[in-house]
């Protein structure tokens, strides 16, 4: 099954690699990683996906525990959560392409952000489905590069996760 | 106070209350080291060899609990360094390990003797630093030794650039009393519902079993364990790393379980229905096949470390805690329950252990006119009378040493269970006999174990340590022959010790004692005289029966019921 597992580190040098380097010392199947700074400077999140029957999943989920950078740590999967994840998708688009692509961004509710006489980057954020699913729909030989960040998430309701 | 880098980390030294460091010097930590000579308080054992730094930290850690300190330098000083730091890191024993590192402004260069020691060394530590900033060099420290000690133990590396130690740089020092990290909080109780669930459990067992390993001899829990196993008069056995945890000569005892574990041991893990597991990780040496390990028991589990709990074999009472407190909350819970054990379902159950027993499946043919291997580990039993520490290498001798030596006290018996690292005998027994200078240490070793770290018997002399090194010297590497000759069909390869030295001589060239001893008669007589030189280093290189092996054994992927013993024994 697919988890997507929230984790609170401190914001330390190598704290990535520590996480990176326990998922292959460990032979675990890491799907996406994302990490950013929090409003604590002190403190990083990341999301992470994975997947693994529940016996690998909860093994995982302590030896990321066990890391001593961690500080905490959720399985989002266990709950409702809310998942996001940035696109740009860089299109060729000559003449009457224009106007269609234009109509397909709107459709997804992406915005194009920029604009040359044969391209269009259009950026998007939704659930990976709905990115899996835009990208279906341009038509063949237009895509010149996709750039997707991987999905941060959040539990759905008023209680966070902090120290 | 205003103090260098290089002096506040010995001054932290001091104030961690460490005694001994290990090491050996390098351009990188020079600075370190002139500020070592410059006090007299904590004393540096100089080796031949890094790896030999980390082996001797180690047996001082094993055998006193306290953490083993290690100090090396960059680059081949830190390399060096790595197998012992993965062998303390698989049995959980705390050290610090000090490695300089090039100066910070050009790291990442290729600098000389320059490596990434963080990131080498970051899947076999329990954490590691790499400190850039004198000001956060005594912090680092303080967390270092606490991160090392508590919880499940663990050696914590701390690189340290050369300019942090830049002894023109002084900054105010002050050891930081108290620590607290938001992100690592070892358990310190266990849980009373769990705690109660399991005396529960147990008192109702028909089978029970207890299964005691590593945990409760890192966790000082030795004590509440006898107390527990003697309160309910129920049957226990150890792994290969929790051996002394309970006495082996006691009744109760069956001995070692696992792959080279008693005939009686195994069956009962076999034949349990309430199997209690303390301190010990589940090995697969311990477990054989998964899917037949302990078939029809309810498992319950006390370990400090959540992530050992049902890793490998499903649990069904998980307990996370520090043994010494868990098992002192149990034994209480079990005096609280006005219960006894069932009194005939357990006889019945002794009864039929007794049948295992009688198999004795560690008889061995005493008849020959060579030394048998297990005779000599006998010999050693009877001439100490079991008062000293053993150190061992790794292969067949290490086996018979666990298997004959009856350990019954806790931190006496020093061996690597998690890598099996040959060379480790002989520098552990270093490290103990620093933090032991009264005591009899011996190192039981191998021919071809003997040869990974002998450039420590320099070590020996230059410090007085007046270690007795015991070989079992059967000319093979014995564990490979043994496999090769039951799997391989006795094709050898590669595992005849061609070209020996000569022991005898090569410990007297070190300034050392050296014994040969051949024949059967002559062992008690060696021993005697070599532990009557009581501060030098004594050799023996006992010649032992080249092919014998170690049995009972169970092959890779059998279950405990599946056993080898010796060829001309018949499993009844
Ligand atoms: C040649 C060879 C043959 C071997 N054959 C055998 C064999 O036949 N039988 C055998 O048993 N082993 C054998 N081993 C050793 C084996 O590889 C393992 O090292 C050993 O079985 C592990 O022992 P353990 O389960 O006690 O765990 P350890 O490695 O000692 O781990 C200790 C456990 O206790 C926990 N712990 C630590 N501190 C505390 C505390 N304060 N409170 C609670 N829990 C704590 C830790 O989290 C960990 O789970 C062999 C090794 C070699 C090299
Ligand atoms: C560093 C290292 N290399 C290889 C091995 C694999 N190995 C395990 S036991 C053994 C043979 C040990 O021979 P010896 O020291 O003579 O002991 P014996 O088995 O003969 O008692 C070897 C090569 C190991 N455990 N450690
Ligand atoms: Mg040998």
């Amino acid at each position: 099954m697919r988890h997507v597992i929230s984790i609170l580190m401190e914001n330390e040098a190598g704290a990535l690699s520590r996480v990176a380097g326990l998922f292959s010392a460990r032979g675990y199947n890491i799907e996406a990683l994302t990490v950013a700074p929090t409003e604590d400077p002190s403190m990083s999140r990341m999301t992470l996906v994975t997947r693994g029957n529940e016996e690998i999943v909860e093994q995982i989920k302590k030896q990321l525990n066990k890391l001593i950078d961690v500080i905490k740590l959720q399985d989002l999967s266990d709950g409702p959560h809310i998942e996001r994840e940035l696109m740009m998708v860089k299109l060729r688009v000559v003449k009457h392409d224009r106007e269609e692509l234009k109509r397909l961004a709107d459709i997804f509710r992406g915005n194009i952000v920029d604009v040359t006489e044969t391209s269009y980057v259009v950026e998007l954020t939704g659930s990976g489905d709905k990115l899996d699913a835009f990208l279906a729909t341009v038509p063949e030989g237009q895509i010149v590069e996709v750039v997707r960040s991987g999905p941060s998430g959040i539990a759905r309701g008023a209680k966070g996760l902090g120290v | 106070m205003e103090l260098s880098g290089a002096e506040i980390l010995i001054q932290s030294l001091i104030d961690e209350g460490v005694e001994y460091v290990f090491g050996y010097p390098g351009g990188a930590v020079l600075h370190i080291y002139d500020a070592l000579v410059a006090q007299g308080q904590v004393k540096h054992i100089l080796v031949r060899h890094e790896q030999g730094a980390t082996h001797a930290a180690d047996g001082y850690a094993r055998s006193t609990g306290k953490p083993g300190v290690v100090l090396v330098t960059s680059g081949p000083g830190a390399t060096n360094a790595v197998t012992g730091i993965a062998t303390a890191y698989m049995d959980s024993i705390p050290m610090v390990v000090i490695t300089g590192q090039v100066p910070t402004p050009v790291i990442g260069s290729d600098a000389f003797q320059e490596v990434d020691t963080v990131g080498i060394t970051r899947p076999c530590v329990k954490h590691n630093f790499l400190v850039k900033d004198v000001n956060r060099l005594a912090e680092t420290l303080r967390k270092a030794f606490y991160i090392a000690t508590t919880g499940r133990p663990g050696p914590v590396v701390v690189d340290i650039p050369k300019d942090v130690v830049d002894p023109n740089v002084k900054i105010p020092y002050e050891y930081p009393k108290e620590i607290r990290m938001r992100s690592y909080n070892p358990v310190k109780k266990g849980h009373p519902g769990q705690i109660k669930k399991a005396a529960d459990l147990l008192v109702g067992a028909r089978r029970p079993m207890i299964y005691s390993g590593g945990g409760v001899v890192l966790g000082d829990g030795a004590e509440e364990l006898v107390d527990l196993v003697r309160g309910l008069g129920y049957p226990i056995t150890s792994t290969l790393m929790g051996l002394g945890a309970y006495p082996a000569g006691d009744r109760q005892f069956l001995g070692m379980l696992g792959m080279h574990g008693t005939y009686e041991a195994n069956m009962a893990m076999h034949e349990c229905d309430v199997l209690l597991a303390v301190g010990a990780r589940f090995d697969d040496r311990v477990t054989g096949k998964i899917e037949q390990f302990c078939p029809s028991a309810t498992i319950i589990h006390i370990d400090i470390d959540p992530a050992s709990i049902a890793k490998t074999v499903r649990v069904d009472v998980p307990i996370v805690g520090p043994v010494k407190s868990v098992l002192k909350d149990l034994n209480k819970a079990l005096r609280g329950l006005g219960r006894k054990p069932d009194a005939e379902a357990l006889e019945a159950w002794w009864e039929q252990i007794g049948r295992w027993r009688a198999m004795e499946c560690l008889r061995y043919d005493r008849t020959g006119s060579r030394i048998k291997p297990q005779f000599a580990v006998e010999t050693l039993y009877q001439v100490t009378g079991g008062d000293c520490y053993v150190t061992s290498d790794v292969g067949q001798h290490q086996m018979w040493t666990a298997q004959y030596f009856k350990f019954e006290q806790p931190r006496r018996w020093i061996n690597s269970g998690g890598l099996g690292t040959m060379g480790f005998g002989l520098p552990a027994a270093m490290g103990v006999q620093i933090a032991h200078p009264d005591e009899l240490v011996v190192c039981v070793s191998g021919e071809a174990s003997i040869q990974m770290c002998p450039q420590e018997l320099a070590t020996c002399k230059q410090f007085d340590l007046p270690i007795k090194v015991m070989l079992l010297n059967n000319g093979y590497m014995g564990m490979v022959r043994q496999w090769q000759e039951l799997f391989y069909d006795g094709r050898y390869a590669h595992s005849y010790v061609d070209a020996l030295p000569d022991f005898v001589r090569l410990a007297e060239s070190y300034g050392h004692v050296g014994l040969r001893v051949e024949r059967p008669e002559d062992l008690e007589g060696a021993l005697r005289e070599a532990f009557a030189m009581k501060d030098r280093l004594v050799f023996l290189d006992v010649i032992v029966d080249p092919e014998e092996n170690v049995y009972p054994m169970i092959g890779m992927g059998k279950g405990h019921h599946e056993m080898y013993l010796p060829p001309e024994r018949e499993l009844a």
